[in-house]
């Protein structure tokens, strides 16, 4: 897999995709260099803090596990609240799967450790503007890698900086605060209507109470639940 | 312990959702409680996270308007829903809380 130089179809669609990532990045960097900040407050050594950002490659994922580890979870608790709050991307991978069908084992591969939040937008916003026009680029899975790798890069490069600033911060500055503040910031556009307002409360309020359970099993608990309610005030509405 | 090992895991798991549908070819559909449901995953695990963190102190339930991350949240809240801006959320919820605790002696 060369990259083509820019003159042919393939390296166009390339550098297509990288253009329309990079406004996403500049949400993504500090983001970034958060987690390496935190990662490195929890108690992770830098190299796998850095490891973390390009194995599980999964920004909300990883700043949950780095709850987990500040506080001793256990391993199993750690890898299956990963799994819970990544199924989302079986969603994404559903919505790809048809323009992809054609491509080699290869391209999937890579795709798919591509396809985070940030690419799977910039990707799926291209596929939508296409429609079902019947003159597409067949190369498109260029503009795909484009925009995964852009985000990649970003990623590694951001958390590496905020690993790099780590070791200088003094705790009284209270960053670990903004993990806290991230989630905020994140779960308050996901507040669409009431089903989703009502399973954040439900969850939030059981984890407040079940917060002496030990293992941090109140937290998948507490989810479980939230998503319940969600969906029966959905049912009770339609 | 090393955490190493555990995120190898907890990285492959990711692959694997990532892959599922790519690798069975988009034949196979997930069923329509399951998508409806995970649309309830963002906001049920955030907030499972989110609220103890800012009403949890030393183990108990503090209300009190001494807990000062508790007003720096709702404050932080409070932009990201008039904004949605997650740069200026942090911004104003780390502002917040060091204007606080500047403010009210420990």
């Amino acid at each position: 897999m060369s990259i083509a130089s820019p003159r042919s179809a393939q390296g166009r669609e390339f550098l297509a995709g990288c253009r329309d990532e990079l406004p996403i990045l500049l949400g993504v960097a500090p983001f970034g260099m958060i987690y390496g900040l935190l990662a490195l407050g929890a108690g992770l050594p830098a190299l796998t803090a850095q490891a973390m950002s390009s194995v599980v490659f999964a920004g909300s994922a990883q700043f949950i596990a780095t709850q987990l580890i500040r506080e001793g979870a256990p391993a199993v608790v750690l890898v299956v609240t990963v799994f819970v709050v990544n199924l989302r991307h079986a969603l994404y991978s559903a919505s790809v799967a048809p323009r992809l069908q054609h491509l080699g084992t290869g391209w999937k591969l890579v795709l798919a450790y591509l396809l985070t939040d940030e690419a799977y937008a910039v990707a799926a916003s291209r596929y939508a503007r296409d429609g079902d026009r019947p003159d597409v680029s067949p190369h498109r899975h260029w503009y795909f890698l484009g925009a995964g790798l852009t985000l990649w890069a970003a990623w590694q490069a951001s958390t590496a900086a905020g690993v790099f600033l780590g070791a200088a911060v003094p705790q009284r500055w209270s960053l670990d605060f903004t993990l806290a503040l991230t989630f905020i910031a994140l779960v308050i556009p996901a507040l669409k209507d009431v089903a989703a307002a009502a399973a954040a409360i439900a969850a939030g309020l059981l984890a407040v109470m079940v917060v002496g359970v030990p293992y941090k099993l109140g937290l998948v608990l507490a989810a479980l639940v939230g998503i319940l309610v969600g969906l029966l005030v959905d049912a009770r509405r339609a | 312990m090393s955490w190493f090992p555990v995120l190898v895991v907890a990285g492959l798991v990711t692959f694997a959702i990532r892959l599922s549908f790519i690798a069975l070819l988009g034949k196979v559909e997930l069923p329509p409680i399951v998508t409806h449901a995970l649309r309830f995953v963002p906001p049920a695990v955030l907030s499972a996270i989110v609220f103890p963190e800012l009403l949890v102190r030393e183990g108990a339930l503090d209300l009190r308007p001494g807990n000062l991350r508790l007003v720096a949240g709702v404050v932080a809240a409070l932009v990201a829903w008039r904004t949605r801006n997650v740069v200026l959320t942090i911004a104003v919820g780390m502002a917040a809380l060091w204007t606080l605790q500047a403010l009210v002696p420990a």
